[in-house]
């Protein structure tokens, strides 16, 4: 095993504040794989959805001074939880190989884009770099008896030619790992249909029927929880599943997990550790029923 | 059906300028319709995408950049990841989003005011400020009612913030929304 990972961290904006529990549950499993990270210093908003709709090289001098900071502290490979931070920073990387537009770029900017570094997942660096079959070896408590489906979201792996992860259509990264830590997997045929992303403020009669559909896809396949890799998509599945049962008629009641929240339970972390308590589905019932306490000791022994 | 007179009424600049600006040969696009198929905002949309991109390829600006489509395309990137001739469609929605912010279309929508509150919420504090945000919007659109109903869930939790989070270099962002202001006036 590569003892050796050692990355550039950015954690986004959301981190510090509606998916606190993703950037936890993130930091405390990297920590438990051996896995270094150096926070990004002072990093500000890569500019996300918004940015870009505005201008391209705006939206790329926002990603590119992170990029900067990530080069100040003698590193060249980052990597993010969230995927649209993701997708951003990589759009920037990508998008200034040509000369123009990096001078474009380099107009808005103290100091010229450093374009060497490379940005990854959080999920591609634990699938790719660390390796499934070592994450399985380090399993204390399988998930044994959770029923659950994988929820990739648009922008993780699309698209393909830009992200370079998985597959666009039919990513199987989270399907896998949940496969290694034990849970029962039941294939989630809308992973990566959109759930209505940053419209749940102006709006949400979009996302009540798009993450609607998830939710219902969800029950009707008997997923009792869905993993997420993203905080947008966390956030309209879990925030908003009551506004959605108010806006459809429907009842559910299903956890949305961040994929990484699961993976440190089973690798023996503590709920407190993962955030459980910061979700808005309560996911205690579910937590109850999968393996106890004497299963880590078992292993442990 | 709308019939239009392309030969009256085709803005070949504007063609010119879709193209050069997205890096996108728009007459690759010959309506096979699987942008519009997998487009989960389409039933929102007053023109499908795949007619966004027939009005783009026959030089009809006004009509594109009018488009309330424009603003409610989330950058899914279902459109460019199954578009049979690779064009990337997404990006090409992203080009007339900023050609049509240029000429003041989309002034007073919803999702186009969000935007720019999120904007000027990472121009003012370097990275978003999830209350303040909320609050700009609600000032801008009146719609004071906006999430109200989260607050019990959401205030124990502790992902509520009254302060943004301070950073030292929000002094460095706000100048890269300044020079962009201004080498967009130029």
């Amino acid at each position: 095993m590569n003892t050796s990972l050692n990355y550039a961290y950015y954690p986004g904006c959301s981190s510090t504040g509606t998916s606190i529990e993703y950037d936890m549950s993130s930091r405390a499993v990297c920590a438990a794989l051996d896995i270094k990270l150096n926070d990004v210093p002072d990093w500000s908003c890569c500019g996300s959805t918004p940015a870009h709709t505005v201008d391209h090289s705006l939206s790329s001098a926002l990603s590119a001074r992170n990029l900067n900071q990530v080069a100040s502290i003698g590193m060249d490979s980052c990597i993010t939880p969230c995927p649209s931070c993701l997708a951003n920073l990589k759009t920037a990387t990508h998008r200034m190989e040509d000369e123009a537009f990096r001078n474009k770029v380099n107009k808005l900017l103290d100091k010229p884009a450093d374009t060497r570094v490379s940005t990854k997942s959080v999920l591609q660096i634990l699938v790719e770099d660390y390796g499934i079959e070592n994450i399985r070896k380090k399993v204390v408590r399988p998930l044994k008896g959770l029923v659950v489906g994988a929820y990739y979201g648009c922008i993780l792996n699309r698209p393909a030619e830009l992200m370079q992860f998985d597959d666009s259509e039919h990513p199987m990264a989270m399907d896998n790992i949940m496969e290694a830590l034990g849970a029962t997997v039941v294939p989630f045929p809308l992973k990566v249909e959109c759930c209505g992303a940053s419209f749940g403020i102006p709006r949400k009669d979009v996302v009540m029927r798009l993450s609607g559909k998830l939710l219902d896809t969800a029950h009707a396949i008997g997923a009792k929880a869905l993993v997420t890799a993203c905080p947008l998509c966390q956030m309209n599945l879990d925030m908003r599943q009551n506004q959605i049962n108010h806006a459809n008629g429907s009842h559910h009641n299903i956890p949305i997990f961040y994929f990484t929240q699961l993976l440190g339970l089973a690798l023996g972390l503590t709920e407190k550790e993962m955030g459980m308590n910061k979700l808005c589905v309560s996911p205690r019932t579910l937590l109850d029923a999968m393996a106890n306490e004497e299963t880590i000791k078992e292993k442990a022994a | 059906m709308k019939v239009i007179n392309i030969n009256s009424s085709y803005n070949s600049e504007f063609v010119k300028e879709v193209e050069e600006e997205s890096g996108q040969k728009l007459n690759l696009c010959y309506q096979c319709g699987k942008c519009t198929a997998g487009c989960p905002y389409t039933d929102e949309y007053d023109i499908c995408v795949s007619q966004i991109m027939r009005l783009t390829q026959a030089g009809q600006k006004e009509t594109v950049l009018k488009a309330n489509s424009l603003w409610l395309c989330a950058t899914c990137e279902s459109c460019t990841a199954r578009c049979p001739n690779q064009i990337d469609v997404a990006r090409i929605m992203d080009v007339l989003r900023h050609m049509a912010r240029r000429e003041g279309y989309g002034g007073t929508g919803r999702v186009k005011t969000f935007w720019d509150s999120f904007l000027s919420s990472v121009k003012n504090n370097g990275r978003v400020f999830e209350v303040g945000l909320l609050v700009n919007y609600i000032s801008h659109t009146g719609r004071f009612w906006t999430d109200i109903d989260l607050g019990p869930t959401m205030l124990p939790k502790g992902k509520i913030h009254f302060k943004p989070t301070e950073m030292q270099g929000k002094k460095e962002v706000e100048k890269i929304f300044m020079r962009f202001k201004e080498e967009s006036a130029k």
